[in-house]
């Protein structure tokens, strides 16, 4: 389901109706402010509670947001918001946040701060910047940061000529699947959004991915239209989590045993010849040496390594192949669990393959084809980098996102040169790395350390200079691309004014471009209009029309630009040196890895010791919304959740709280026990994000415990860097 | 007149609570009070588990006890077939709230009435659909007229079984609960 003109056609005849209730409070962001008169205003935006970037309308009265709602045209909210996005009004007039430039007063780590003017704190950070980066190089500046403010400090670094720029999201989170899936069909399974086509799926497979729970809105709202169709759900999860309740299949798995499933599975596939022939013909190469390096994972093997009984995992995948190629493997996203995760993600993308998945209906949708014009508003090209960036780590498929831990290596040991200063942007490092005591370790070494972010967070109260950003709701950024089914293109613009003494990201970097001397990387004019007329420039070059984006959709499509499904004109593309899908990697194998995925087993826990697993709750996003009003409310403090018959052997009750003490000795604050039977006896589960360390964060300080804190070790996933971050584990101490 | 309801697909239900807060946020709903909540009612033990997801509210009686109890005459039914409440007329006596077999209602501390879900009457006159039914994400929540027999809710209610919650006290709900995908295997 497309948002085109057709949808726009079908919202307009539900209101000329008039009887008909409808779903979305506007056809024309202006055109309803103006059918309610008053000082009712309509402002069509994106959302940024999390990264999906929904399209959100924002109803404004005498100046105050007063409700958002979805947007209708937006492909990826389709008229709805997510509990979080509904909440983005708690965000924007939380008494928390950041309300001035604030200049560290004292040691770092104390907390005290000094109110400073914004000419002062940014002539304060390009001085630093200037004299740190000519000592010891540009390349001795490092950023980290997640979502939209990243662009515009990227900016800045690459201006100056560093290249020490790193983004959570890559080795902590989804970079590892990106790579795996690039090096077998040569594409990300999505940018914008998985490609999965769960509307059409009559099966689809999870693992370890919590939809639901895992609330990216219109994937879950074709997770629940799939479910109701009565599409078959197969769950492989230890934990029972409201997708393995959908689920016809739910596989218990024990943590750690996914590749040994996957392998047995597509073991299954090629020896019961249920594999699509004619696809695997055409399409792929390396077939064969699939075939032989599979044939020792045997179902009565992977029963045993994975401790599910045979006869659910030959008929899980029978189920599945009945259906194929309509069915789907859903490529994941958080993927950094054990070490060995880029292989693992390669088992789903040839699993996916052999079914013909990709360009089915029902499987994976195919690329959106649409070019955008490249704008970069005359700016001149970057210099070079002063030196090679650390950022790849010594991974050799680490990705242009960077590895983290390789930036925090670099700061820690010098090596190949020093990193003297840190710009973090909109990430809690203290939260998104794991081990904290090297993040902490890291920072304190640091000649000087700026934050740009919304709040008082734990990683903010570390920084020399803070700087405060306006909420999304304040602020102007992109425009950005949608690739969804078809291409679009979304704004993000006020609606309302920035509050207190904070800034749009890119007014930020774009001063400090100019007080850094490189005005040429600034944006074009002075005032706070400028960014909007870069935005009017870029729509320009884009051939979209900026006042439709801006007072009436929020959103358009690109024309022609959905071709979702293999056709004899629309043949796949697949951007691998062969062309083809590529089941068995000679990428991999030139560099000294498996070229076809092997089973490795990991480490099991000791006696009377837990394995820690971490997931999340829809109502939050990370660390970054549990002070927000009404998400806390509902989700005030996160829960170890603990196998009922573990719980009364360790006469632990539900409810009761504990204290979990990991294998270096780390301990966690106090955290409740959900005693259940829902979770297997081997590990433990408890909600990511919680627990702040931050004073200033009045409701969510202390709020729970933090998995991130007990997170002390992590394996490096030796192809791409990811750190697999479920290799931690707990036991259970009852509070005196 | 309409005669409005809301049917419940508790098989769509995600449990992602975006209904509870777009109805916090459009009704200002006082903190730790909610006109609506979202349970997830596991039942069974490992492996061998279901769920329930249940959506509650304000059932809308057909024979509401919090109405033929309220001593002032503030909760009322109105022509839509709705229950609602005068908040002038409100004492805050507690009455209702004690006589509601759904647990539905609270006291507006700050103002003294007693409030709960009004199927958001202030939308439904601008042709809007209730706030938690126009962001339902798993399109669980279905809202509409009974009295039109092409309504969205009509058609499914002549088409699949269905029940309300605690049907033995008789107070004719005008929530309808359905569960429209197959048990699992
Ligand atoms: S999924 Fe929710 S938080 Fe994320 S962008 Fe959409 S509405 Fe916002
Ligand atoms: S109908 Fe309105 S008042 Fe009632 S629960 Fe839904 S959002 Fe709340
Ligand atoms: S919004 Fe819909 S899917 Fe989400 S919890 Fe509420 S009823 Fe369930």
């Amino acid at each position: 389901m497309a948002f085109s003109r057709r949808n726009f056609l079908k919202y307009a005849a539900m209101s000329a109706g008039g009887a008909v209730l409808a779903d979305t409070p506007f056809i024309s962001a202006e055109a309803r402010a103006k059918a309610e008169g008053g000082n009712v205003k309509y402002v069509p935006t994106s959302c940024e509670m999390c990264f999906w970037k929904c399209g959100a309308v924002a109803k404004v009265v005498d100046g105050k947001v007063v409700k958002l709602e979805g947007n209708p045209f937006h492909p990826q909210s389709r008229g709805k918001l997510c509990a979080r996005g509904q909440a983005g009004i708690g965000q924007l007039y939380d008494e928390d946040r950041l309300k001035h430039p604030m200049i560290l007063d004292g040691p770092r780590g104390e907390g005290k701060y000094r109110k400073a003017s914004w000419d002062e704190a940014l002539t304060l950070v390009a001085e630093k910047m200037k004299a740190i980066a000519e000592k010891h190089g540009p390349e001795a500046i490092a950023m980290m940061s997640h979502g939209s403010p990243g662009d515009y400090f990227t900016n800045v670094l690459k201006a100056m000529g560093s290249r020490n720029i790193a983004f959570p999201s890559f080795a902590q989170c989804k970079g590892i699947r990106d790579v795996a899936w690039e090096l077998t069909f040569g594409h990300k399974p999505g940018s914008s959004c998985e490609r999965v086509d769960m509307e059409n799926s009559r099966v689809i497979v999870l693992l370890g991915t919590h939809l639901g729970e895992n609330m990216h809105n219109s994937q879950n709202q074709e997770f629940a239209e799939a479910v109701s169709r009565g599409a078959k759900i197969i769950c492989v999860d230890p934990r029972y989590s409201t997708a393995a309740s959908k689920s016809a299949f739910w596989l218990p798995i024990k943590p750690g045993t996914d590749t040994a499933l996957l392998l047995a599975w597509i073991n299954i596939v090629i020896s019961e010849e249920l594999y699509d022939k004619e696809y695997v013909e055409k399409y792929t190469v390396g077939f064969d040496e699939v075939k032989e390096a599979v044939a020792e994972y045997t179902p009565e093997w992977a029963a045993q390594e994975t401790e599910l009984p045979m006869r659910q995992i030959v008929e899980a995948v029978r189920e599945l192949c009945r259906y194929a190629p309509n069915v789907v493997v859903h490529p994941g996203r958080h993927y950094s669990w054990y070490g060995n995760d880029t292989q693992r993600a390669r088992a789903v993308a040839i699993l996916n393959a052999l079914l013909g998945t990709w360009g089915r209906k029902g499987g994976m949708w195919l690329p959106a084809k649409a070019k955008f014009a490249s704008f970069n508003d005359g700016n001149p090209a970057y210099p070079e980098a002063s030196k090679p960036p650390v950022i790849k780590g010594n991974f050799p498929f680490a990705g242009g996102e960077g590895v983290t831990q390789a930036l925090r290596d670099t700061t820690i040991n010098g090596k190949p040169y020093p990193i003297k200063a840190w710009l973090v942007a909109g990430t809690n490092l203290m939260k998104s790395l794991p081990d904290q005591r090297l993040t902490r370790e890291a920072i304190d070494g640091l000649d000087f350390f700026v934050a740009i972010d919304l709040f008082p967070t734990e990683t903010v109260m570390l920084a020399d200079v803070i700087l405060p950003e306006c909420t999304y709701l304040e602020r102007h950024d992109g425009l950005f691309k949608i690739k969804t089914r078809e291409a679009g293109v979304a704004i993000r613009q006020p609606a309302v004014e920035p509050m207190y003494e904070t800034k749009p990201a890119w007014w930020i970097g774009s001063e400090l471009c100019k007080k850094l001397g490189l005005k040429e990387y600034a944006v074009k004019g002075d005032g706070m209009d400028a960014w909007e007329d870069r935005m009017r420039r870029q729509a320009e070059a884009w051939g979209v029309d900026f006042e439709q984006l801006s007072k009436h959709t929020g959103y358009v499509t690109i024309p022609d630009s959905e071709k979702p499904y293999i056709t004899e004109d629309n043949p796949p593309v697949f951007g691998t040196f062969s062309e083809k899908i590529e089941l068995y990697s000679e990428e991999l194998e030139g560099e000294g890895f498996d070229p076809v995925p092997q089973y490795e087993p990991v480490e099991q826990p000791p006696k009377n010791m837990f394995r820690l697993i971490y997931g999340r709750s829809p109502v939050h996003t990370f660390s970054r919304t549990i002070n927000t009003q009404w998400l806390w409310e509902l989700h005030k403090e996160n829960e170890v959740w603990l196998n009922k018959k573990e719980a009364e052997r360790l006469g632990i009750k539900n409810g009761q709280y504990v204290v979990l003490e990991n294998q270096d000795g780390i301990r966690c604050n106090r955290i409740k026990v959900k005693a259940t039977e829902r979770i297997r006896q081997d590990c433990v589960y408890m909600v990511h994000g919680f627990g702040h360390n931050a004073p200033r964060l009045s409701r969510a300080n202390k709020s729970g415990a933090d998995d991130q804190q007990l997170i002390s070790k992590y394996i490096e996933d030796p192809i791409t860097g990811g750190t697999g971050m479920r290799v931690n584990f707990v036991k259970i101490i009852k509070e005196a | 007149m309409p005669r409005y309801a809301m049917v419940i697909d508790q098989s769509r239900c995600i449990g992602c609570m975006a209904c509870v807060v777009a109805c916090k946020r459009e009704n200002d709903v006082p903190p730790e009070n909610y006109r609506t909540r979202v349970l997830e009612i596991v039942q069974g033990t490992y492996p061998t588990l279901t769920t329930e997801m249940r959506s509650e509210l304000c059932n809308h009686c057909d024979n509401a006890p919090c109405v033929s109890i309220c001593p002032t005459g503030a909760s009322h039914h109105e022509e839509d077939g709705t229950v609602q409440i005068d908040r002038k007329k409100c004492v805050g006596c507690k009455a209702c709230i004690t006589s509601c077999p759904y647990n539905v209602r609270y006291i507006n501390e700050e103002h003294g009435y007693a409030d709960k879900c009004s199927f958001c009457q202030h939308r439904l006159r601008e042709g809007k659909k209730p706030a938690c039914v126009a962001t339902c994400v798993g399109g669980s929540r279905i809202f509409g007229d009974l009295d039109d027999p092409e309504s969205e809710v009509s058609k499914i209610l002549r088409r699949v079984g269905h029940r309300v919650l605690k049907k033995e006290v008789g107070t004719g709900p005008n929530i309808y609960y359905i569960n429209q995908y197959p048990k699992r295997a």
